[in-house]
């Protein structure tokens, strides 16, 4: 445990009867970064959440928020971090503003205090306009820029978000992010789960990978794709081009063995660097005479980095959620996916989606 | 962003601050009452459609002796109105639950029995509306106040309030601990529907068969009606009266504590 560790947890273990929701949790997160916790459904992201935030407690193991110990400095590490859950909990029948009032005020701030706070809050998430009206119609990124809003109301030095962009639309999602980014920026330390890769590549400065209550990755993005391989480089060259000779200056550039697929045309190989060695890529073609259909520098992503450490995709067993429908997917379609990985096959979770629902709880 | 100071207030014991967390809360609920009409006018007609039910089609039936019958039946229809009113404290708890407003609160430093709190005290104020509308309604197909005092008839509104205050604590533990706001409706009326029609609300215990009687006699709804019943038209109080506060000071000992715990352990879904 070091000073600049906001968030210290050691071998956190719950369970739900027979259902381990936390099977050893280690994790510590450094002051002023951004900690991802990545996982499917049911992998304990929400546990972890409820138990740094006091809202539940572990069988077994500690948890330290700020140097507060989650059971024992409940009271006091309750006015030090700020919460926001996976839904957008504000009350529909209250406006924007007196929605914020009511957290100030719970906050015990007193009561202009609060209020100042809630103008000041409104304005920055852009809902001033809005603040008069009911929440009941607001939009879902209003509702949960509010909700993000309410969990800011102390400058809280840690922020958890759980999953943070669950149901919104790609705009909101980056309206999202941009306040998170800009949280950072100013120095507050974020701990945030989600089961959107691209959520977590973006915005995480080091990602914890849970499964079935367990760490079994960690790292920053770029080190956990660098467990699956590095990119690829692949070029398609123009009809009529010299195949032999583009492959020549590709293995130039590559770090392993070339592949040719004369039919698309397209020459590929693995490569230490990344987009990095386009322009002399390109150049080196052009000077053998090589004109291009294309060329690209495919990383992989983190659904590749799921699959090749659990041998499952992230994203199968789909929650039975309610608010599915209505759910984005931020992650759209999975482009990294192994085709084969996407169907059913791979060995499942141990326990049935019924039974991880119940962990997720 | 200039810097607010955002200090917390000072200075402030601990009853102190759960008094006003508990303030904030109910005056959250009070606020939404006139904002969702639909549901005081609902609580209201239901009770008002009861008694030109029970005054007009049923009335002529229903043997109360030397006491006219819609006499008889307007503190029965109180205390049915203010239980049925109290279920809305579950129902409320169990939406909060549902929206994540549970969690919420729970990660906040408040104390840990505002919501409830505030919450049944702001259903109360609701349950005093609705007496009022229905002394109105009693009032209007000819109810009357008989051998009874201002004092005493405001007795009677305070052991039918204190008692629909009571019965907001068992709808509570209800609404904390089902899974959605539909459950919690249903859940809630389930149980109260045996206890207000099995008693002396709406007819004499003596017509019943013996076996209800025994159930209907010993209940805490008769004892409530008993009691508004002397009150406000007459007949002896003092046992009723007592019994029916005591079954109110019961309910909250064992359910103001069983409603914080299910709070406390609550969690969405």
């Amino acid at each position: 445990m070091t000073d600049s560790s906001a968030i210290v947890v050691e071998g956190l273990r719950k369970h739900y009867g027979a259902t381990k929701a936390l099977d050893g949790i280690d994790l510590q997160v450094a002051e002023g970064t951004v900690q991802g916790l990545l996982g499917p459904n049911g992998a304990g992201k929400t546990t972890v959440v409820r138990i740094l935030t006091t809202l539940l407690r572990a069988d077994s193991g500690t948890a330290r928020v700020l140097g507060f110990d989650v059971v024992r400095d409940a009271q006091k590490l309750r006015g030090a971090i700020g919460v926001t859950g996976q839904y957008a909990a504000v009350d529909e029948k209250l406006t924007g503003a007196e929605n914020l009032e009511m957290f100030g005020r719970l906050y015990r701030l007193s009561g202009r205090t609060a209020r100042a706070r809630a103008a000041e809050l409104l304005e920055r998430f852009e809902l001033a306009d809005a603040g008069g009206r009911l929440t009941q119609t607001y939009s879902g990124g209003m509702r949960r820029r509010l909700d993000l809003a309410a969990s800011l109301i102390m400058r809280p030095r840690v922020l958890f978000l759980d999953e943070p962009s669950t149901g919104l639309d790609p705009r909101s999602r980056a309206q999202v992010w941009q306040v998170i980014e800009d949280l950072v920026r100013e120095g507050t330390t974020v701990l945030l789960t989600t089961q959107y890769l691209e959520e977590a590549d973006q915005l995480a400065h080091k990602i914890t990978v849970v499964d079935l209550g367990k760490v079994i990755a960690e790292g920053t993005a770029d080190q956990l794709k660098e467990r699956v391989g590095g990119a690829r480089l692949e070029v398609i060259i123009a009809r009529g081009g010299d195949l032999s000779a583009a492959g020549g200056v590709l293995a130039r550039f590559a770090n392993g063995e070339v592949n040719t697929d004369g039919d698309r045309r397209s020459i590929s190989a693995p490569v230490a660097a990344g987009a990095g060695v386009l322009p002399d890529l390109v150049r080196a073609l052009d000077e053998v005479s090589v004109a291009l259909d294309d060329v690209a520098v495919h990383r992989p992503t983190l659904d590749d980095v799921f699959l090749a450490l659990t041998g499952r995709p992230a994203e199968a067993d789909p929650k039975p959620d309610p608010e599915a429908d209505h759910r984005a997917d931020p992650s759209g379609p999975a482009d990294g996916l192994d085709p084969e990985a996407s169907g059913s096959g791979g060995p499942g979770p141990e326990t049935g989606p019924g039974e991880r629902e119940l962990v997720a709880g | 962003m200039t810097a607010l100071d955002l200090s917390p207030v000072a200075g402030r014991g601990r009853l102190g601050w759960s008094l006003s967390d508990a303030w904030v809360m109910c005056r959250r609920n009070l606020v939404k009452i006139p904002r969702t009409p639909e549901l005081l006018v609902f609580s209201t007609i239901q009770p008002v459609m009861f008694v030109l039910l029970f005054v007009y089609v049923f009335g002529g039936s229903i043997n109360t002796g030397s006491i006219p019958y819609r006499d008889y039946l307007m503190p029965g229809i109180f205390v049915q109105t203010v239980v049925f009113g109290a279920m809305t404290t579950g129902l409320g708890l169990a939406e909060d639950l549902q929206k994540g407003l549970v969690d919420r609160f729970r990660a906040l430093p408040m104390s840990r029995g505002a919501l409830l709190a505030g919450r049944t005290l702001a259903d109360l104020v609701r349950n005093v509306f609705i007496v009022a509308v229905m002394l109105l309604v009693g009032l209007a197909v000819g109810f009357r106040f008989h051998h009874t005092t201002v004092i005493a008839a405001l007795a009677g509104f305070g052991v039918l309030l204190f008692f629909a205050y009571a019965f907001s604590w068992i709808s509570a533990v209800v609404g904390l601990s089902v899974r959605s706001a539909e459950a919690a409706q249903s859940g809630g009326f389930i149980w109260v529907f045996p206890l207000t029609f099995a008693s002396s609300a709406f007819v004499p215990v003596a017509n019943m068969p013996g076996w209800l009687q025994v159930f209907a006699r010993n209940q805490p709804v008769t004892q409530c009606v008993n009691a508004v019943r002397a009150l406000l038209i007459g007949g002896p109080v003092t046992s009723a009266a007592l019994q029916s506060v005591a079954w109110s000071v019961g309910i909250l000992i064992v359910f103001v504590p069983l409603s914080v715990r299910s709070y406390r352990r609550a969690a969405v879904r």
